[in-house]
């Protein structure tokens, strides 16, 4: 691993609990993760694994009343876990910008783009009014809308939804922040504005050496942008690896199962792979052992760590529990039942 | 914009017929004719029919629609049977009541109502939020009446505050005099409507800060790092504001026509308790003016609201 002292971003023990009745339970669990400058990392799991309450501990977005953040995030010589609001402010938009899901809702509907993005400005430089709007129009071109002086004085829903898109990566870049979190930027377009849009991401990196986490389910998309990726699970990192590395020798039985579980082209099997069961909720989340051991119970329960610990496997590339060791799936032995769902029926 | 508006004035002339049309028709519908309240038992009845056709009560009915809409565009609206005097002076005179109260009891309600919607959606759930809840309930449960004689009896009798009847004293005099003495008598009912009219503002406030405190766009606002106090009053609040912008038009020409109740309990001089008195006594041609009059409040105040909403709404402006 790099020296500590370099990294962007430093989350220690990070946990995120909701309040569910008078307890708390735990949808971030421990996770220790760094972020580095011109780098893409990239956060995947499906739905309910705790990778967007990630992000909004990040940027301390939580409601304080119903979650309870512990750990450490360290940004910049200070731990932004426990942060006040005001000093908080001071880091929302200038230091770590935000791009959310869907491009409609996540603009104001009675607010012209153009304030949208400038008003981000507003708080964190001190342009004057009209410094501030020439500086929203170079930044509407920097992010490819063909003509800024028309779409400063359009309001969100005269846009098309990639082009809502841009507006909201915009207001997340306006004051170059070095710190980007995108969740799920993409999901909400179809495929060509998807690809603009993450071409549109990788170029702010490489112009601007941002360090962007990159919130999604979709691994089609982390293989085309991510440099690093860690794969979440109920909570817990279970893998992460460099890119390259996870899609090529993927251990965790989690990451294998979502990789098998994606669709190929050249595949002529008509068959979906899927993972039996469901991501846990909340309350039913076993503390100790490993999470993913009731989706593959073929798998013997010795083959599982009690306490399951990150090993680093090769060159930063780290796996949870023991069971990758054994893991295979079901239907490589018998021809199965339980892991095999029949698309034409 | 202006086109909209002009769209939708030109659009107000076929609702304005059918309303008067159907206004016509229920006149015709009613018994007795202008006549009926001069008969004696010394009429002679030749006299009476001649008076009928002097006054084209015999031809055929869209003469009659057409004498009558030609009338009020001379402001004519006929004679009223029971004081008979011109229906559009009395009216006129008691318009001017009606309206200065509306007007209060508007004022008022929104002077009341925001404040009140505004702290009951920001502390969601807590005591304030509570109390302003029963606040609701029981101005919404309670009827008009009741509350307004609850109303005269404690600060008209037992405190002895305000005056419980007229509109005007008979000893004001001067200019600042009688404007003094109106608002004095204006006070009580205006107040005691207004707090009856807050209780949909309130809640249709509360609700939609509520609703707004979720959405994404206050989720952007504040990752953009902007203050908590601009994220709810430019971004939280403006949106809130929608669906009470819609009503603003609407609740004044609900305050106009709709001050029957009020006028009638507070014996004040006005359009309401004009059109009561005259229901009672069967004063027809005072009856269908109201009415028409009152109609076309409606749709003005639709009109306005529909100019409100496009005004503060961007997404309604297109076209």
């Amino acid at each position: 691993m790099p020296d500590e002292t370099t990294h962007l971003l430093d989350i220690q023990h990070l946990h995120t609990g909701f309040r569910v009745g008078d307890a708390f339970y735990d949808a971030v669990d421990d996770i220790n993760l760094t972020l580095d400058k011109n780098e893409i990392l990239a956060i995947v799991g499906e739905s309910g694994s705790g990778k967007s309450t990630l992000a909004t501990s990040i940027i301390g977005l939580h409601n304080p009343k119903n979650t309870r953040v512990r750990g450490t995030i360290a940004y910049n010589g200070q731990n932004l876990v426990g942060l006040d609001e005001t000093a908080f402010n001071k880091i929302r938009g200038n230091d770590i910008g935000m791009i959310f899901q869907d491009p409609l809702s996540a603009l104001n509907p009675l607010m012209r783009c153009g304030d949208q993005i400038a008003e981000t400005l507003k708080y964190h430089t001190k342009l004057n009014k009209q410094e501030r709007k020439e500086h929203v129009l170079a930044i509407l071109e920097r992010v490819g809308i063909p003509n800024p002086k028309l779409t400063y004085r359009q309001y969100p829903h005269e846009l098309s939804g990639g082009m809502r898109q841009r507006i909201i990566i915009a207001i997340a870049i306006a004051c170059k922040p070095p710190i980007i979190i995108a969740d799920e930027p993409t999901t909400a377009l179809d495929v060509t504005i998807q690809a603009q849009i993450l071409d549109l991401l990788e170029d702010i990196e490489k112009e601007t050496g941002s360090g962007i986490i990159l919130i999604t389910h979709d691994l089609g998309v982390v293989a085309e942008t991510a440099d690093r990726v860690a794969v979440m699970y109920s909570g817990q990192i279970v893998e992460e690896a460099p890119v390259n590395e996870l899609f090529a020798h993927p251990l965790h039985p989690y990451t294998r199962s979502l990789l098998n579980s994606m669709p190929q082209l050249d595949n002529v099997e008509d068959k979906l792979h899927v993972i039996q069961g469901t991501v846990p909720s909340l309350k039913d989340m076993q503390p100790d052992g490993c999470r993913f051991a009731p989706r593959i119970p073929w798998i013997p329960a010795s083959a599982h760590e009690a306490h399951p610990t990150m090993h680093e496997v090769g060159p930063n590339h780290y796996v949870r529990c023991t069971c990758y060791k054994t893991f295979h799936f079901q239907d490589a032995l018998s021809s199965v039942e339980g892991g095999i769902v029949n698309v034409t029926d | 914009m202006w086109k909209t508006i002009l769209r939708r004035v030109l659009l107000m002339i076929p609702q304005i017929i059918i309303l008067s049309l159907m206004v016509f028709m229920l006149a015709k519908m009613m018994p007795g004719d202008p006549f009926t309240g001069l008969v004696t038992p010394q009429t002679d009845p030749s006299q009476l029919h001649r008076l009928r056709v002097e006054a084209g009560f015999y031809n055929p009915w869209y003469v009659q629609y057409r004498d009558w809409v030609v009338n009020m565009f001379h402001g004519n609206f006929g004679t009223s049977y029971q004081y008979h005097r011109s229906v559009a002076s009395m009216i006129g005179e008691r318009a001017v009541n009606t309206f200065w109260l509306a007007l209060l009891t508007f004022v008022l309600t929104y002077l009341i109502a925001i404040p009140v919607g505004i702290i009951a959606g920001r502390y969601e759930s807590s005591w304030k939020d509570n109390a302003i809840q029963v606040y609701t309930y029981i101005t919404l449960a309670i009827p008009a009446f009741v509350f307004y004689l609850f109303g005269i009896w404690l600060f008209g009798y037992v405190l002895g505050w305000f005056p419980t009847s007229g509109s005007i004293s008979v000893s004001a005099t001067g200019m600042i005099g009688k404007v003094g003495s109106m608002l004095y008598h204006m006070i009580l009912p205006a107040l005691l409507a207004a707090i009856l009219a807050t209780t949909s503002i309130i809640q249709y406030l509360r609700s939609g800060i509520i609703d707004n405190k979720q959405e994404d766009y206050v989720r952007t606002a504040r990752s953009k790092g902007v203050p908590e106090r601009v994220v709810f009053s430019k971004h939280i609040l403006r949106n809130s504001f929608l669906p009470i912008a819609a009503f603003i038009g609407n609740n004044f020409a609900v305050l106009i026509g709709g001050s029957v109740f009020t006028e009638t309990i507070f014996s004040y001089p006005g359009l309401g308790q004009l059109f009561i008195s005259s229901i009672s006594s069967r004063d027809y041609s005072i009856i269908t003016a109201l009415v028409l009059i009152f109609g076309i409040f409606t749709l003005l105040g639709n009109l306005i609201s529909d100019i409100i909403l496009r005004v503060v709404d961007p997404r309604l402006r297109i076209q």
